[in-house]
């Protein structure tokens, strides 16, 4: 059952001579309980795609539609935490949860749940880069989504922390199987999490590729996967350098040699 | 042997960085009380010499001054007034920051709006604060209501222009989060907006609560038979300038103790959650 189908037909950056095109003709579905991982080149609309999805961008030409249920509700991991530097943590969690009864005590148990046990009443500041990450997935979680929109939500942070969110973060998915669209630009983790890729072609963007990841992996499956999007990502940048190709680097004009 | 040199230089090198904190120094706060006294007395010291220097009747010293203040308040006069005057700068002070801050956030928010009435902005920010006192008692009578008019109308435009730059200073990212999580705009304004604004506010209410007082007294000055300025009109027209000064010292340790006891710890209050 379908949960989002997205028709972006146009979006322009700036208007005008000096318009950017970063979208055209961009379609696809998100099924209710898929995890789909938008893999492409930078600047590549995909930021913009969430943006779009979330209604906080509504300058487009097309259509997004939520599908298949009564009432729909949004989270949104945006790149940085955007957690209120003037709230702790736990008001930071239970802020969206306003009007419900046991907005306290649902926060607390979500800041547990992403191991911020004994950090409930920090302020932001006060707290780590993946202490804050953690908070912002507990906010998003917490708020009960019907979809969850990811935007790069592990990016800048160092490769331990990193993989210790990523592994809470499919923890915590396996358990809410929440219908979630995860952009990110790291094949690793696209390989790890998704069950189906989305690869956007270079702008403006379309969908260059739409791969049914296999449900079970083990580490020599998860290494072959990552190559294939490796591949399939090299296909959709066409002609321009591709991640990881050194081969044509040549050095400039004040290369030594 | 080479060796051996190294490690003696390296001895003998000096760090990078020194800290420069010391063992923990007893009071921190005690310490500033102390630097602001001895600073204060010795501001009395400087105006006690400058006036025996003088020696004019034109010119009294703190003793003069001081009498001056304990036989008004002995009287009763001097608190009456300053508390009329007090009165009529909170007022002021509410009306200007309950109309100008609405009108600064609406036009930081609203392009639109900005550009249609900055103009309008400027005209009453340079109107000249006498020109809107005179109206005022002309068009509303010389009443309590004219006189708090005329000093809020000449504090709300910039309280609005300080807000409006406040406003438009905010980053979009908050304001995202708040729409995606359906914040309604009570919750918004409280827990998105005004923190952000927080710093705004008391650049407001600082620069506000030393040019409020003082147009206060020009407007008793001009048209009302009570209040600081009232009795610094009267004692002009004999010049007493010990019961001037008395009447401005005593005005300035209020507004002090308002800084002390209200900006301030509301403003420690404001900024708790910065590391």
């Amino acid at each position: 059952m379908s949960a989002l189908s997205i028709d972006i037909r146009r979006k322009v950056y700036g208007s005008g001579a000096a318009g950017r095109l970063a979208i055209a003709g961009l379609e696809f579905e998100v099924r209710e309980g898929e995890l789909v991982c938008v893999l492409g080149p930078s600047g590549a609309g995909k930021t913009t795609t969430l943006n779009i999805i979330a209604g906080l961008d509504s300058a487009f030409e097309g259509e997004v539609r939520l599908t298949g249920r009564d009432a729909h509700r949004l989270s949104y991991v945006f790149q940085e935490p955007r957690l209120l530097p003037w709230r702790t943590l736990i008001e930071n969690v239970a802020l969206p949860l306003k009007g419900r009864p046991d907005a306290r005590s649902a926060a607390a148990g979500w800041l547990d749940r992403v191991g911020l046990n004994g950090c409930h009443d920090l302020y932001p500041g006060q707290a780590s880069a993946g202490m804050q990450r953690r908070a912002a997935i507990a906010r998003a979680f917490a708020f009960g989504p019907t979809i969850l929109l990811m935007d790069e939500p592990f990016v800048s942070l160092d490769e331990k922390s990193a993989s210790e969110l990523r592994g809470l973060f499919a923890a915590l998915w396996k358990a809410e199987r929440v219908t979630t669209l995860f952009v990110t630009h790291d094949l690793a983790e696209a390989a790890g999490l998704a069950t189906r890729v989305l690869i956007y072609s270079t702008s403006p963007a379309t969908i260059a590729a739409d791969i049914a990841m296999p449900a079970a992996r083990g580490a020599a499956s998860l290494k072959e996967a990552e190559q294939m999007l490796r591949l399939a990502l090299q296909r959709a940048a066409g002609s321009g350098p591709a991640a990881g190709d050194r081969s044509n680097f040549e050095p400039g004009p004040l290369g030594i040699g | 042997m080479a060796l051996f040199s190294r490690e003696i230089s390296r001895e003998e090198e000096p760090p990078l960085l020194r800290g420069r904190a010391g063992p923990a120094r007893a009071g921190g706060k005690g310490g500033r009380l102390i630097v602001g006294a001895v600073s204060l007395v010795a501001l009395v010291a400087l105006w006690a010499m400058a006036a025996w220097l003088a020696q004019s009747r034109h010119f009294p010293g703190p003793v003069a001054v001081g009498a001056a203040i304990g036989a008004g308040i002995g009287s009763g006069e001097l608190p009456y007034h300053t508390a009329i005057t007090l009165a009529r700068v909170a007022a002021s002070f509410v009306v200007a920051f309950a109309i100008g801050s609405p009108i600064g956030i609406v036009l930081g928010r609203f392009g639109k709006l900005d550009l249609f009435f900055d103009s309008w902005l400027i005209l009453f920010l340079n109107l000249p604060a006498l020109i809107v006192i005179i109206l005022c008692f002309v068009w509303l009578g010389q009443n309590e209501a004219a006189a708090v008019t005329a000093v809020a109308l000449n504090k709300i435009p910039n309280v609005a222009v300080i807000l409006r730059e406040g406003t438009q200073a905010m980053p979009p990212g908050y304001d995202e989060m708040a729409t995606l999580y359906r914040f309604d705009w009570w919750t918004r304004l409280r827990h998105v907006h005004l923190p952000q604004l927080a710093p705004y506010f008391a650049v407001a209410a600082r620069s506000g609560l030393a040019i409020v007082w003082k147009i206060v007294l020009i407007v008793e000055l001009l048209g009302l038979s009570s209040g600081v300025g009232f009795k610094l009109n009267m004692y002009f027209q004999s010049f007493d300038v010990a019961n001037i000064l008395a009447y401005a010292l005593s005005f300035i340790v209020v507004i002090f103790v308002i800084e002390a006891m209200l900006l301030r710890p509301w403003q420690s209050a404001a900024n708790r959650w910065r590391p």
